[in-house]
């Protein structure tokens, strides 16, 4: 080993590794690293993208009437969830950045608590297709309007696109309390919060999934009655 | 001489510890490649057991020695382990993960522990396609083409596509690792257009890794729900549309095909214009060429299904794409033909590679173009022709120059040269066997003999009979380096630091290098493949 790894002390999280030369571009490095992540988190949603716009044109009765079962004020009081953690989020970066060790907490908590939230209204909402048997398989039933066997490919995608999504949620929070136990430590300084505007990063583009995916299986075509024959 | 013995008394990455703890837990990127390059070994070894299964089956025209359900298992872990297992680790793991730190003059790759987790990853999903095998194999080809994947076949379907879906991950970190380290780690000097062209291909191969591979792991697990609970995303029976996953499976599939040429094309520049001591001709072009295929490679991907229900227009643009990829890779071939004129060209091993991948290359190249004519492709779609077309690629282009750069940077990775007269043996085998075993398919598929049965028509006997035999003079070239390669770490002839007399920066650090890979950053103050510059300045004194 050279002298290139005597930079910081040693375990401490802000120490440089071995391979960068200065701090600048070891955080340069993770910042490129994490917004490519999130390009290939981009093209892992597109392909449930491009199958539901396929099948919404193909089946667009069906997609409609199923539609319009889910529940829109659930979902808007989500988005609005949402959005608000975000903005909890930014705020632990931003505490982070000026070094206000408690602020990164509580806001870090905020964000947990919010993001929470969102996952419990999910379970109200999902529980709720349960009852009505419009979750696909052998006990689906659809009654709305539509062909049945197309609403059930609705329900698919509405599981597989928000169930995706709760997952990159569910990660979220498990990462989350992780970053507020190191938080709590004082691990995050100015001269190095990395973790946290990383993390910063991928809650907003969980966030922006949800903010494509809210309109396009609650809001398009929800001024149409059901069975109208769309266009 | 004395360099050379000094080299392998001093510290370096492979004595740097001898315990399997410093192998298993290596954050180091030559150790890490050392690591792919026997996993990959070992499944090409195994994907070539598959192949000589398919081989002996086709000797005769009547299916004698298989059943068609065990025959259609061979072909499709033949393909699946070749091509998720072997093909798109080989150079990019091995001889990327080598090298690229070394040739930008960076110390390590910018994130060393997601490098080795890839390494896990890709075991992970390695291990659960070998029980695949182990259970009873998998029979939907290597493209799992629904609904026959997601709802008939009664084969391990799973368990693949769980180890494919896993493995894909470990693509992804490669690429990812790649891509941040070309663009942050390079040494100061080391510009954009300095970087060798084994570099830009690597950039151009990471681009498709990192956009191409998160749709496809999306697609398998599509097929994994639908075959678990039975809904019907690519089931026509539930509603669901089977080309829609051809779409999304090729969207990722052709790229891959570039996955698997790019880092060969880079490798071929390195070897060519250190052969010819000369600077590779029209440098930018040759560097954008490899963007150019990538990005055009993301454009062609509906010529697979010119006779799948696709419209007959978006199959015009998608041809017409297609043609357009012949403009890069031609670029290159004869930016390396012009390179190679007037050049003071030795022949050794890996040179010899070169050669025989410029002509393999172009005509696997050419007949790709053959297959994106709308019409020929309807007589010639799913018959040996394509086979033929896409071995010489993957096999002729990408194993070639997988060859080729273990023999050249053999002597780096190890310190000591391979013994020149049995590895130019194992070159001229693989060439000779290589076109003994595909030529003829090109003329069977001509002919009308579809690919994945296990009979044929009488007629078409002479053809397999030479294809088989041309495969077992393709496996002695390919066994061959296994003994002299593992001959030469005890035995070969000391390297030294720069055996070919290279320009590039892996060339002027000890072999094997220093965990390190440098004593002291280098500072960069020229172009790559600077030859034409030290024999003017010869000729002037």
């Amino acid at each position: 080993m050279s002298s290139h790894s005597a930079h910081a002390t040693a375990g401490h999280p802000a120490a440089l590794l071995h391979q960068f030369d200065t701090a600048d571009q070891q955080k340069d490095a993770s910042t490129l690293g994490m917004w490519l992540f999130l390009i290939t988190e981009i093209m892992f949603f597109g392909g449930l993208f491009i199958a539901y716009i396929v099948y919404r044109n193909a089946y667009f009765d069906s997609f409609v009437a199923a539609s319009h079962t889910l529940n829109i004020p659930l979902g808007t009081f989500n988005t609005t969830v949402l959005i608000c953690s975000s903005l909890t989020m930014a705020m632990a970066v931003h505490s982070a950045q000026v070094g206000n060790r408690s602020r990164i907490v509580l806001f870090l908590v905020l964000t947990l608590i919010l993001g929470a939230a969102f996952l419990g209204v999910k379970v109200i909402e999902y529980a709720d297709k349960f009852e009505h048997h419009h979750v696909p398989g052998p006990s689906f039933q659809f009654t709305e309007g539509g062909n049945p066997k197309n609403a059930e490919l609705f329900f698919s995608l509405y599981f597989g696109m928000t169930g995706l999504h709760a997952l990159h949620m569910i990660i979220g929070a498990g990462i989350l309390l992780v970053l507020i136990f190191n938080a709590s430590k004082g691990w995050y300084t100015p001269e190095y919060y990395t973790p946290v505007e990383m993390f910063g990063l991928y809650w907003h583009f969980v966030d922006i999934v949800w903010i494509f995916l809210f309109p396009l299986l609650y809001l398009l075509g929800g001024h149409l009655p059901p069975g109208s024959g769309g266009h | 001489m004395s360099t050379a013995i000094e080299s392998k008394e001093t510290r370096n990455y492979l004595n740097a510890g001898y315990d399997l703890k410093s192998w298993l837990l290596t954050l180091d990127h030559k150790r890490i490649g050392l690591l792919y390059l026997f996993s990959i070994s070992f499944f090409f070894l195994l994907g070539g057991l598959f192949a000589v299964g398919i081989r002996l089956e086709l000797l005769t025209p009547p299916g004698d020695l298989f059943q068609s359900e065990t025959y259609n298992k061979l072909f499709t872990m033949h393909g699946i382990i070749m091509v998720f297992f072997f093909l798109i680790p080989s150079i990019p793991a091995v001889i990327g993960n080598f090298l690229i730190p070394i040739m930008i003059g960076a110390r390590d790759l910018a994130f060393p522990r997601l490098n080795l987790l890839s390494w896990y990853v890709f075991m992970v999903g390695g291990t659960l396609a070998i029980s695949a095998a182990l259970m009873g194999g998998i029979d939907t080809g290597w493209t799992f083409y629904t609904p026959y994947s997601s709802t008939y076949s009664n084969s391990n379907v799973m368990v693949t596509a769980v180890g494919v879906f896993i493995t894909g991950f470990s693509s992804i970190l490669t690429g990812l690792n790649f891509l941040v380290s070309i663009h942050r780690m390079r040494a100061p000097g080391m510009t954009w257009f300095r970087l060798p062209l084994f570099i830009w291909a690597h950039y151009a191969t990471s681009l498709i890794m990192v956009l191409g591979t998160p749709v496809v792991a999306v697609t398998i697990l599509l097929v994994g729900v639908e075959r678990m609970f039975r809904i019907g995303i690519f089931d026509p029976a539930l509603g669901g549309d089977p080309v829609l996953f051809q779409h999304l499976f090729w969207f990722y599939s052709h790229p891959a095909v570039y996955i698997m040429i790019l880092p060969a094309l880079g490798v071929m520049s390195e070897i060519i214009s250190t052969f010819t001591r000369r600077e590779v001709f029209g440098y930018k072009f040759v560097a954008f060429s490899s963007v150019a295929i990538a990005v055009l490679g993301f454009l062609v991907w509906g010529h697979h299904m010119f006779v799948s229900s696709q419209s007959v227009y978006a199959s015009l643009v998608f041809s017409i794409i297609t043609y357009l990829v012949g403009v890069p890779s031609a670029i290159k071939v004869f930016n390396w033909l012009a390179t190679i004129y007037k050049g003071s060209v030795s022949f050794g091993t890996p040179m010899i590679y070169a050669f025989g991948f410029i002509g393999l290359f172009t005509v696997g190249g050419l007949t790709g173009l053959f297959l994106a004519a709308m019409g020929l492709d309807v007589h010639v779609h799913d018959t040996y022709f394509v086979v033929a077309h896409f071995h010489y690629i993957m096999v002729g282009g990408a194993i070639m120059g997988y060859l080729g750069a273990i023999h050249f940077w053999w002597p780096k990775m190890f310190g000591r040269m391979y013994p020149e007269v049995p590895a130019k043996t194992a070159a001229w085998l693989v060439f000779v066997g290589f076109n003994f075993t595909f030529f003829p398919q090109f003329l069977l598929g001509y002919l009308g003999m579809p690919r994945r049965y296990h009979q044929y028509p009488e007629e078409f006997q002479i053809f397999n009979v030479m294809s088989s035999i041309g495969a077992s003079v393709l496996a002695l070239g390919y066994a061959l380096p296994v003994f002299y390669l593992v001959w030469s770490l005890k035995k070969g002839e000391i390297a030294g630091a720069n055996p070919w007399g290279g320009t590039g920066l892996e060339w002027k650090t000890p072999s094997p290098p220093p965990t390190e890979n440098f004593e002291e950053t280098p500072v960069v103050t020229e172009p790559a493949y600077s030859y034409h510059k030290e024999e003017f300045e010869l000729v002037k004194s």
